[in-house]
């Protein structure tokens, strides 16, 4: 029994240990606090996995910004946790607990089956990968030979958006998202809000751009990015912008509008729809990449700050 | 047993978990929790799959993954949604409860007050 398979156990019994805390802490916010500290040990077991994009992804998204999302929640639902609900009965607790405990069993079953090689892409992917011009296969994927999922994705993005938005009161409509943050100029989440995001925009953009031959891509590069946002905003050195502004929505349509063009332009110049000429693909690649980084930062950022709750000229 | 083997086993681990944690929390932002994580079970066991056989040494599949940072992304916008219409809840009746407004008097009567 050698060093990595004692840490790769520790590590999958703390996974399983935080899992176990989040579901069955008494307190919501014990539970979001376990679940973001899940996530970051489930990341790094995606990079024991080598999936160093998944793991970044995972870190940056699933655990940060939807901790920061369910602690908000959290924080908002707080006097209505006291109130009993109908807790479900101890027979259909037990119930569950054993079909749960089947469906586990059987999981692992398949796991422990599973044949030395299955089917897969990835030969293809990788003989294909120098026509893209780019060396990260997984940025190859997302934007090339699986770009209609990428697509859609950021098509969900601002549809999650517009769903959001639509549950504003009517006085609000139009106006700014969330609650004021008003806190004293000297700080310490103020000095922070004015010294990290010029580090963190730098490394968003980083991130995006060594996607291409690295681990990162527009995803985590954006993550980042509207973490610096939604500091600047939480510390109240920036207002949440009104969501009526042009600037807004032309910048969160940018992203699908861009892939869609170059996409249907591809129908042209190299015969499918979301193909590209071999000679620029990854000059293409990197003119969809950029207003996607933007969309995806704004449309992260505004999901976490909420439907609009002030009227747009309100102080 | 191998990496591969033993965070499989882990992942289905998780997914019962979530699952039982979303079939029965009362609380709707609880299910929220557990829902996202039978979600990231789902998508370690994906991942896992992705790993094993030649393509190891390459660092593993690269569709499966490049499908489950879709995932996690599209997990994040559906959450942020559920939050948002689970805080609208709360805003209208005072209540954060997915139990039917007729079989609890005290609910009623705080939206008519």
């Amino acid at each position: 029994m050698n060093l990595t398979v004692v840490l790769e156990s520790a590590l999958a019994v703390l996974v399983l240990g935080a899992a176990v805390w989040t579901i069955a802490a008494r307190s919501a916010f014990a539970a979001a606090v376990g679940f973001v500290s899940y996530g970051l040990l489930l990341s790094l077991v995606w990079v024991q996995l080598a999936a160093v994009d998944v793991a970044l992804t995972e870190a940056a998204i699933g655990s940060g910004l939807t901790g920061v999302l369910l602690l908000g929640a959290v924080a908002t639902l707080r006097r209505t946790e006291a109130h009993t609900l109908r807790r479900p009965g101890r027979a259909l607790r037990v119930t569950a607990a054993v079909c749960c405990a089947l469906i586990s069993a059987a999981l692992a079953v398949v796991v422990l089956t599973l044949p030395e090689s299955g089917p897969t892409l990835a030969p293809e992917a990788m003989a294909a990968l120098p026509a893209t011009g780019v060396g990260n296969p997984v940025t190859g994927v997302l934007m090339a030979f699986r770009g209609f999922d990428t697509l859609l994705e950021k098509v969900v993005l601002v549809l999650a958006l517009v769903g959001v938005w639509s549950l504003a009161p009517d006085r609000c409509w139009d106006g700014r998202p969330g609650l004021e943050h008003r806190l004293p100029a000297d700080g310490v989440l103020p000095f922070f809000a004015r010294t990290l995001p010029p580090f963190g925009v730098l490394l968003g953009i980083h991130l995006m751009w060594t996607g291409a031959d690295n681990p990162g891509g527009a995803f985590q590069g954006g993550t980042v990015l509207a973490a610096m946002w939604l500091l600047v905003m939480m510390a109240g050195v920036r207002d949440a912008p009104a969501i009526r502004e042009q600037w807004v929505r032309l910048a969160l349509v940018s992203g699908p509008v861009v892939f869609l063009a170059v996409g249907l332009a591809g129908m042209l110049t190299a015969g499918a729809f979301l193909a590209y000429p071999v000679a620029i693909a990854k000059p293409l690649i990197l003119l969809i990449e950029v207003p996607m980084l933007l969309t995806i930062a704004l449309a992260l950022g505004l999901l976490v700050a909420g439907p609009p709750e002030r009227a747009a000229d309100a102080p | 047993m191998s990496t591969v083997t033993l965070f499989g086993l882990c992942a289905a681990a998780l997914v019962g978990l979530g699952l039982y944690g979303a079939l029965t929390h009362p609380q709707p932002l609880r299910k929220l929790i557990a829902f996202n994580l039978l979600g990231s079970g789902v998508f370690l066991l994906f991942g896992v799959i992705a790993r094993r056989g030649a393509w190891q040494a390459v660092g593993g599949d690269p569709v499966p993954q490049a499908l489950v940072i879709t995932g996690i992304v599209v997990a994040f916008a559906a959450t942020a949604l559920a939050v948002a219409l689970l805080l609208r809840l709360f805003k209208e009746s005072g209540e954060a409860s997915l139990d039917p407004p007729a079989s609890d008097g005290a609910s009623l009567g705080r939206r008519e007050s």
